[in-house]
C-alpha cells in the first residue's frame, strides 16, 4: 500500500509500497523481482531521518517475522522482534539483552542495521559485539547465514550498521546476559559544571557498568553545561514486591497537532529546569526497574509529536578523547543559534568493532534533540559538523536528517571498503533508501 | 533527497535562463545536482556559470517548450541520473498585449509557451517526482493570473491556466509525498520587463527567490512575491467590477 512514511524526527517524507512479509521466502520473491527503485527493510521506524523509508521503491515490513526461541544464554528472534516483547521473554528467564537503546520500541534487526549502542559501550560494546549469526536475504535473493569469524565475515560486518543496504536480515542470533532481577541499582551524581561531570564520567568508565549523563542545554537559572550522571548496575537479589517484569502502562499521548511555536527556548528552558530539579537529586544505589531505568521516554506515546509540523532533527555525533572541548563548544553554538535542545544527553564510549560502518569509537558522543523548523539550525550544524569532522570524530547515521555525502566520506574511512562489499552483495542494485540517495552511499568515494 | 531541515540536494529548472528561476536556485542552494534545461544560447551558459560553483554538479539540457513530444523524454532522462528534489517551472513569454488585440496569431503563439509549454513541463514533472515519491514542483504564476485587467490579460490568461493546474495539481497529489507551490510575482524587474513602466509594489528577482524557498521549506501551496500582494490582491479579487475598472491598472 503506498504509504507516507517519515522517521522519528518527523522532518523527512516520502512515499513508498509498504509491503508486509509473512516468512522468508516473501523475502526472496520480492527481492528477486525487485522494482527500479528498489526494496529496504523497515523496523518500527524509530530512526530519526529518512534510513527506513525508501521513497517511490517498496519498504518491506518485518513485523510478522517474530519467532524467539531461547536456549540457555543463545537468543534467537525473527527480525521484526520487538525489544520490549523480548526484554519480557528474556527477565523471565533470568536474562536481559546485552545492549538496549533509549527506546524498547524497535526491532532486533534495527539494533542490527545501526550497530545499537547503550549506556554500557565502554564496557559491552554494540549490538554487533554480541551478535553470533544473522540470516540475511542478499541482493541475488540468496538466504545466507552469516557469522562474525567464519562464514563470510566481510559480509556480517558491512550488514552490522549496514542500513539495510546489503539485504534483508531475516533473523538475529547473540548471546543475552544473564540478570539477578528485574532491576537496577541507580546512582545519581548532578554536576555545576561541565569539566567536572566529564572528569566524574571518565573515573565512572572503570567501575560502572551502565553510564550516561544528562545535560541542561539551557542553563535558564544555572550554568549551560551543568549535568546529571546516572550510573547503575544490575540490582542483585530479586527485589520484595517488585514485578518480575515492567508491566505495560496505559500511555498518555501527545496530540497530533502541536503548532511548531510550542517548543519555545523559554518552554524548553523550563523542561531542562524542572529536570534539572527533579531528577538532579543526589541518589545513591536508589532501585528502579528495568524499563524505567533504560526506556523512561517509552512511558509517553509519541512524544516526538511536541515538535509541530517541522518535526526535529537529533544531532548525535562522536569525538575522540583528545577532542573532549568539541562537547563544551557543540552546546555553545546550539545556545547562540537560540536552538534549545529538549533532551541533551552524554555519554562514553569505549572500543568500536569491525563493522566499517559502525558509529562508535572511543571518546565523548553527545546526542541533541533540536526543533527542526529553527532557520539557524542548518548553518549552525553545517559548522558543527566541520568543527566534529576535523576533530577525528563522526555522526550517527540513524539518527541523522542533515549531513551530506562530504560529511560520511570523511567521518566514515572505510566506506570504501564498505562499498565493495555491498556491491559484491547487491550487484543488481535492489536495496535503497532514501539515506541512502541524500549521501550518495553507493557512489564511487572520490567523484 | 531533501535534508530535514529543508535542505536541497537537487534542482531541475525548465527556462534554465531565468533569472527570477537562477536566482531560486541561488536562494535554495542545492547540495548536489544542478539542471537548467532550456534552448541552447548565450543566457543559458552564462546561468550555468553563474551557478558553477553553488553546487557539484551543473548541467545543461536543451529543451523547448514548444516542441511537445520531446519534453516527455527530456524530463525521464534528467531524472533517470538521479532524483530531483525540487522542479521549478519558470519557461514562459510576456509578449506585447497591444499587438496581441490586432494579432491573434501572436496571442496564441505567447500561450503555447506561457500556458501549454510550462502546463506540459508541470505535468511531466508531477508524475516523475510521484515516481520518485517525494519532491517538490514550483509554478510560476503570476498576479496577472488574479483577475484580468485591459494592460495584459491575453497574459493573464495563460497564466490563469497554469495557475489553476498548479492547484490542481497540489490536490491531486496529496498523499504521493509531492507538493506544490504556486507562486505568483507581481511585477519583477527582469529582462522579461525591462523597458516597461514599473508597477507598485515592484521587486527583485532574489525577493521572489527568498520567498519561494521560504514556501517550498514551509510546504506552503501558494506564495505571493512580494509578501504584501497577497493582501492586495485580496482586496482587488474582491472589488466590485465597476470600482475596479475605474481604478488605474490598464
Ligand atoms: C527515543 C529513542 C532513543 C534512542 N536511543 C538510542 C541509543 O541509546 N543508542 C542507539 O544506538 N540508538 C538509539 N536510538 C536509535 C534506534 O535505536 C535505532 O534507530 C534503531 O535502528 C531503531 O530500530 P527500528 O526497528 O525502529 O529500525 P528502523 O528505524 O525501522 O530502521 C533502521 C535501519 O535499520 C534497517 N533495518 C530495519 N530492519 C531491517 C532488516 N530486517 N534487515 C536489514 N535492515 C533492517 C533499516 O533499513 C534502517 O536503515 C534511539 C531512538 C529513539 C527514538
Ligand atoms: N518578471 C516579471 O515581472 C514576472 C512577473 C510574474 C511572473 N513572471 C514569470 O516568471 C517566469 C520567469 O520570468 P523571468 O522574469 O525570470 O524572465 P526571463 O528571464 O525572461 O525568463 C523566462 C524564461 O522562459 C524561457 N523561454 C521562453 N520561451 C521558451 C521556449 N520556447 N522554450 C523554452 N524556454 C523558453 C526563456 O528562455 P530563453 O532564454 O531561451 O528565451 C527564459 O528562460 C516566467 O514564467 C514569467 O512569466 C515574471
Amino acid at each position: 500500500m503506498r504509504t507516507s512514511l517519515t522517521g522519528w524526527g518527523r522532518s523527512t517524507h516520502s512515499v513508498a509500497d509498504v509491503v508486509p512479509v509473512n516468512d522468508t521466502g516473501e523475502v526472496v520473491e520480492l527481492v528477486q523481482s525487485a522494482p527500479e527503485r528498489g526494496i529496504l527493510a523497515r523496523g518500527m521506524g524509530r530512526s530519526y531521518g529518512d534510513a527506513a523509508s525508501n521513497g517511490g521503491g517498496i519498504v518491506i515490513d518485518t513485523a510478522a517475522l517474530n519467532d524467539v526461541t531461547v536456549d540457555g544464554t543463545t537468543v534467537r528472534v525473527g527480525a521484526g522482534v520487538v525489544l520490549a516483547d523480548l526484554i519480557d521473554e528474556l527477565l523471565r528467564r533470568g536474562l536481559f539483552v546485552p545492549v538496549t537503546p533509549g527506546t524498547s520500541q524497535v526491532t532486533v534487526a534495527g539494533l542490527v542495521a545501526t550497530d545499537v549502542h547503550g549506556k554500557n559501550h565502554h564496557v559491552d560494546g554494540s549490538w554487533g559485539h554480541h551478535v553470533t549469526s544473522i540470516d540475511i536475504v542478499d541482493g541475488t535473493g540468496a538466504l545466507r547465514t552469516l557469522t562474525p569469524d567464519d562464514a563470510d565475515p566481510d559480509d556480517f560486518w558491512a550488514s552490522v550498521a549496514g542500513m539495510g543496504l546489503t539485504g534483508v536480515i531475516t533473523s538475529v542470533t547473540f548471546t543475552a546476559i544473564e540478570v539477578p532481577s528485574a532491576h537496577m541499582r541507580v546512582t545519581t551524581t548532578p554536576f555545576r559544571d561541565l569539566d567536572d561531570l566529564m572528569q566524574a564520567m571518565r573515573e565512572a568508565d572503570r567501575g560502572a557498568r551502565y553510564s550516561v549523563a544528562w545535560i541542561d542545554s539551557v542553563g535558564l537559572t544555572g550554568p549551560l553545561g551543568r549535568g546529571i550522571m546516572s550510573t547503575a548496575e544490575h540490582a542483585a537479589a530479586p527485589v520484595h514486591g517488585a514485578h518480575a517484569a515492567p508491566k505495560p502502562r496505559a500511555r498518555p499521548s501527545i496530540p497530533d497537532i502541536v503548532p511548531s511555536g510550542v517548543l519555545s527556548r523559554l518552554s524548553v528552558g523550563a523542561f531542562n529546569e524542572m529536570w534539572w530539579r527533579v531528577s538532579g537529586r543526589p541518589r545513591t544505589d536508589a532501585i528502579e526497574s528495568i524499563g524505567s531505568y533504560f526506556h523512561p521516554l517509552d512511558g509517553v506515546a509519541d512524544w516526538n509529536r511536541i515538535y509541530g509540523r517541522a518535526g526535529m532533527v537529533q544531532y548525535q555525533f562522536v569525538v575522540p578523547d583528545d577532542a573532549s572541548e568539541v562537547i563544551g563548544i557543540a552546546l555553545n553554538r546550539l545556545r547562540d543559534a537560540h536552538a534549545p535542545s529538549f533532551l541533551t544527553v552524554l555519554k562514553r564510549f569505549g572500543p568500536g568493532n569491525r563493522a566499517p560502518l559502525s558509529f562508535p569509537m572511543p571518546g565523548w558522543t553527545l546526542a541533541l534533540d533540536l526543533p527542526a523548523g529553527n532557520p539557524r539550525l542548518p548553518a549552525t550544524l553545517a559548522d558543527l559538523d566541520s568543527i566534529v569532522l576535523d576533530a577525528g570524530g563522526r555522526h550517527y547515521l540513524a539518527k541523522d536528517a542533515h549531513m551530506d555525502a562530504d560529511a560520511v566520506r570523511r567521518g566514515y574511512p572505510r566506506l570504501g571498503e564498505w562499498r565493495m562489499v555491498r556491491d559484491r552483495m547487491d550487484p543488481r542494485g535492489v536495496f535503497h533508501s532514501d539515506l541512502d540517495r541524500r549521501l550518495a552511499l553507493r557512489a564511487p568515494a572520490d567523484r | 533527497m531533501r535534508s530535514g531541515l529543508g535542505g536541497v540536494d537537487s534542482v531541475l529548472l525548465i527556462g534554465g535562463s531565468s533569472e527570477i528561476g537562477v536566482a531560486i536556485i541561488e536562494a535554495m542552494a542545492p547540495r548536489q545536482r544542478i539542471v537548467l534545461a532550456g534552448r541552447p544560447s548565450g543566457e543559458l551558459d552564462a546561468a550555468a556559470a553563474r551557478l558553477a560553483t553553488l553546487a557539484p554538479r551543473v548541467d545543461t539540457v536543451d529543451f523547448d517548450a514548444l516542441d511537445l513530444d520531446s519534453h516527455g523524454r527530456t524530463l525521464a532522462g534528467i531524472f533517470g541520473d538521479g532524483d530531483i528534489d525540487v522542479v521549478v517551472i519558470a519557461a514562459g513569454v510576456l509578449g506585447d498585449q497591444t499587438v496581441f488585440e490586432t494579432d491573434p496569431r501572436a496571442a496564441i503563439e505567447m500561450t503555447r509557451v506561457t500556458y501549454t509549454g510550462a502546463a506540459s513541463a508541470a505535468l511531466h514533472g508531477a508524475a516523475l517526482l510521484r515516481r520518485q515519491g517525494h519532491g517538490h514542483l514550483v509554478i510560476l504564476s503570476s498576479v496577472a493570473a488574479d483577475r484580468p485587467r485591459p494592460a495584459n490579460f491575453v497574459y493573464g490568461s495563460a497564466k490563469s491556466g497554469l495557475d489553476a493546474l498548479g492547484r490542481g495539481l497540489s490536490q491531486a497529489l496529496t498523499g504521493t509525498g509531492v507538493d506544490v507551490t504556486v507562486v505568483r510575482p507581481g511585477f519583477v524587474r527582469t529582462r522579461m520587463t525591462r523597458g516597461l513602466t514599473e508597477a507598485p509594489l515592484s521587486t527583485d528577482a532574489d525577493v521572489v527567490a527568498a520567498i519561494t524557498a521560504r514556501a517550498v521549506r514551509k510546504r506552503q501551496r501558494i506564495a505571493y512575491a512580494p509578501a504584501p500582494l497577497k493582501y492586495v490582491m485580496g482586496v482587488i479579487k474582491a472589488l466590485p467590477e465597476p470600482i475596479f475598472r475605474r481604478l488605474p491598472l490598464s
